[in-house]
């Protein structure tokens, strides 16, 4: 019985209209095999990177600064030449992906939740409870997410005391870039539901006594999340974004985890002295992969609404 | 049309008054302001002479109130690192980020407004191809990336511009200006670039979308079936039924320019308001973020209600509903 199910959803899937253009769109395929790959990547840094930036037996000063292995005076060991430090630039380029994306996937699971919670309810509930969620949207969106994301970070600063920063400064930074992007999907969701709940599937439901709870869980949520799902992949490229920019500017994660925008704030210093590799290589990876989740979401926008074919 | 204005007014003052009391928030509860104003020896009797002296014995609502009368007057207090006065410091600063911003939004605005009119119109062509796929890679380069980009292809590799600070200025009065010297000039090019990059690639797709979208409807293949010229469709007809939504988003991202500046001044080292800010935040320097937080809304403010203001100038119709 439940197997017999599982086929139907695969078949569901593999039959859909979504995958069919999926699979009728070149671009979307490459973006997805790169984004896909990254993220593995990243994920199992710690087996394929050929060095443990972090372990510090095994790097050595005495390495610093070292070319990429295809110009002169680079070293076979450091594919894409060191830092400062010694460190691979290679092996910190995945482990710094692998900060990138925990923070940029966790940001955008945090918007998500209270976007979606504040957008339900406001449409549901309307009268007061709406006006008010939405009077607080209104006066965030006149912000830029980036200026939210700072002030937040900025202000947990002053609260924490600052033994505590280095160690939790990552949960800060996820807390700052999420609550600064809950917006676009609580107004997208109050749209939708607006118009779901009064179909009849829904009236159906309050007249046999469900609670308002289940009815927004059960059958309004499931309806409203085809627009949620193309707003989080374009969030995902500008929290990746944000959270590369904060730590550039020195306000995100510590430099003892860096993610990519820390290792362009590393290089950045070694600019002017001609070691342009340990910038610009952590630069291309970030703009590679925002780029393809950008693709990817741009893809996903017009596959899901019919009116932009 | 003055009742819409007094009721923009009115929500205006509201969202002034909302930043404000977060502002306040932020300068009473995080940290010890006392703490953050005396040194480590100061004796007890003082702080509390200090405490009374500053109001903070006050109730909440009357410490708010001086709070947002002081603000209105541009009265923020000292910072906690600077030992000055805050609006000093930021006004000393608020013409480096205003002429960066105002620069920016010329550039933005002259290449992006043609060059997304051109993509319409030749849509097939290679040109128009060219810059559509360039624009994505845009959009997905953060802008500390473009920034440091220039630096090295044309502060470190061609070593052309100068890729730090402002060059040399002129005072007018209290307003310093690097645009009467050479130096001043040419260290304006990168930085101005960097930042209009994002919203110039923004406001050329933007066109793109709105002229694509006005060039189907039935007026403009009217206009065409009596025979006028394509320059008196496009132009006449189509370009200004698509100003609407340009001037709204073009309006916002303005005023985001002065929010972005905060990157490009780190980047380059720009004197401005932004980097004042961003060191705040590292060393936790409360009133300058409070000050720059209220002057920054107030900036989007001004440019809304010019916006909302402007719309009536553009499009007849609200002004028909009006009447």
């Amino acid at each position: 019985m439940e197997q017999s199910l599982e086929r139907t959803r695969l078949q569901r899937i593999f039959g859909s209209d979504i995958w069919y253009s999926f699979t009728h769109n070149p671009t979307a395929i490459f973006s997805a095999i790169v984004t896909v790959g990254m993220i593995l990547a990243a994920i199992f840094a710690p087996w394929i990177a050929p060095h443990d930036p972090f372990d510090l037996a095994t790097i050595s000063i005495m390495d610093g600064n070292l070319p990429p292995a295809w110009s002169a005076g680079g070293d076979m060991n450091f594919l894409l030449g060191t830092d400062d430090q010694g460190r691979g630039i290679l092996s910190t380029i995945l482990y710094g992906a692998r900060i990138s994306l925990l923070v940029g996937f966790s940001s955008v699971i945090f918007s998500m939740v209270v976007g979606i919670t504040l957008g339900l309810v406001s449409g549901y509930v309307g009268g007061r409870t709406d006006a008010l969620i939405m009077r607080i949207a209104d006066i965030q969106l006149s912000f830029p997410a980036i200026l939210i994301a700072l002030l937040v970070d900025g202000v947990a600063r002053g609260l924490i005391p600052s033994e505590m920063h280095s160690e939790i400064s990552i949960y800060v930074l996820i807390f700052a870039i999420g609550i600064s992007g809950w917006v676009q999907y609580a107004r997208t969701v109050r749209g939708s539901t607006l118009v779901e709940k009064n179909k009849e599937y829904v009236q159906a439901a309050r007249v046999i006594g469900i609670r308002p709870f289940t009815i927004l869980r059960r059958h309004i949520l499931p309806n409203v999340m085809g627009p949620v799902m193309v707003i989080a992949t374009i969030h995902l490229a500008i929290a990746i974004i944000t959270e590369a920019t904060l730590s550039f500017l020195g306000v995100g994660v510590p430099p003892t985890t860096p993610s990519l925008g820390t290792l362009i704030r590393i290089g950045n210093e070694y600019l002017f002295s001609g070691d342009w590799w340990i910038t610009i290589f952590p630069g291309i990876t970030l703009v590679v992969l925002v780029l393809a989740v950008n693709l990817l979401g741009d893809w996903m926008r017009d596959a899901l609404n019919p009116k932009l074919r | 049309m003055i009742s819409f204005i007094l009721k923009r007014l009115v929500q205006s003052v509201i969202v002034m008054l909302t930043v404000a009391l977060i502002a306040f928030s932020m300068f009473r509860f995080v940290g010890d302001p006392i703490n953050n104003m005396v040194g480590q020896d100061t004796s007890r009797a003082d702080r509390e002479a200090l405490t009374e002296r500053l109001g903070l014995n006050d109730p909440f609502i009357v410490q708010f109130g001086r709070f947002a009368l002081n603000a209105a007057q541009g009265d923020f207090g000292f910072s906690y690192k600077f030992r000055q006065p805050v609006n000093k410091l930021i006004l000393e600063r608020m013409s480096a980020t205003l002429e960066l911003s105002f620069v920016s939004a010329v550039l933005a605005l002259a290449i992006g407004i043609p060059a997304g009119v051109y993509t319409a119109l030749k849509k097939k062509g290679f040109l128009s191809r060219g810059i559509m796929t360039l624009s994505l890679v845009g959009v997905s380069l953060p802008t500390f990336l473009i920034g440091i980009l220039l630096i090295l292809l044309f502060g470190v590799v061609l070593r052309w511009l100068p890729t730090f600070g402002r060059g040399d200025v002129v005072a007018i009065g209290g307003w310093t200006t690097g645009f009467l010297t050479v130096s001043g000039l040419k260290s304006l090019i990168l930085p101005s670039i960097t930042l209009a990059l994002f919203q110039m690639t923004l406001i050329m797709r933007l066109v793109r979308a709105e002229m694509l979208e006005v060039l189907r409807t039935d007026f403009i293949k009217f206009a065409r079936a009596r025979g006028l010229p394509d320059r008196a469709v496009h132009f006449k007809h189509a370009l200004k039924n698509t100003l609407v939504p340009v001037i709204t988003i073009t309006g916002l991202q303005l005023g985001s320019l002065i929010a972005f500046a905060i990157i490009t001044e780190s980047v380059f080292q720009w004197p401005g308001m932004g980097l004042l800010f961003i060191q705040a935040i590292s060393d936790v320097d409360i009133p300058i973020m409070a000050a720059y937080l209220v002057l920054i809304a107030f900036f989007f403010v001004i440019i809304n209600m010019v916006v909302d203001i402007l719309y009536y100038a553009v499009d007849p119709r609200l002004r028909a509903d009006d009447a």
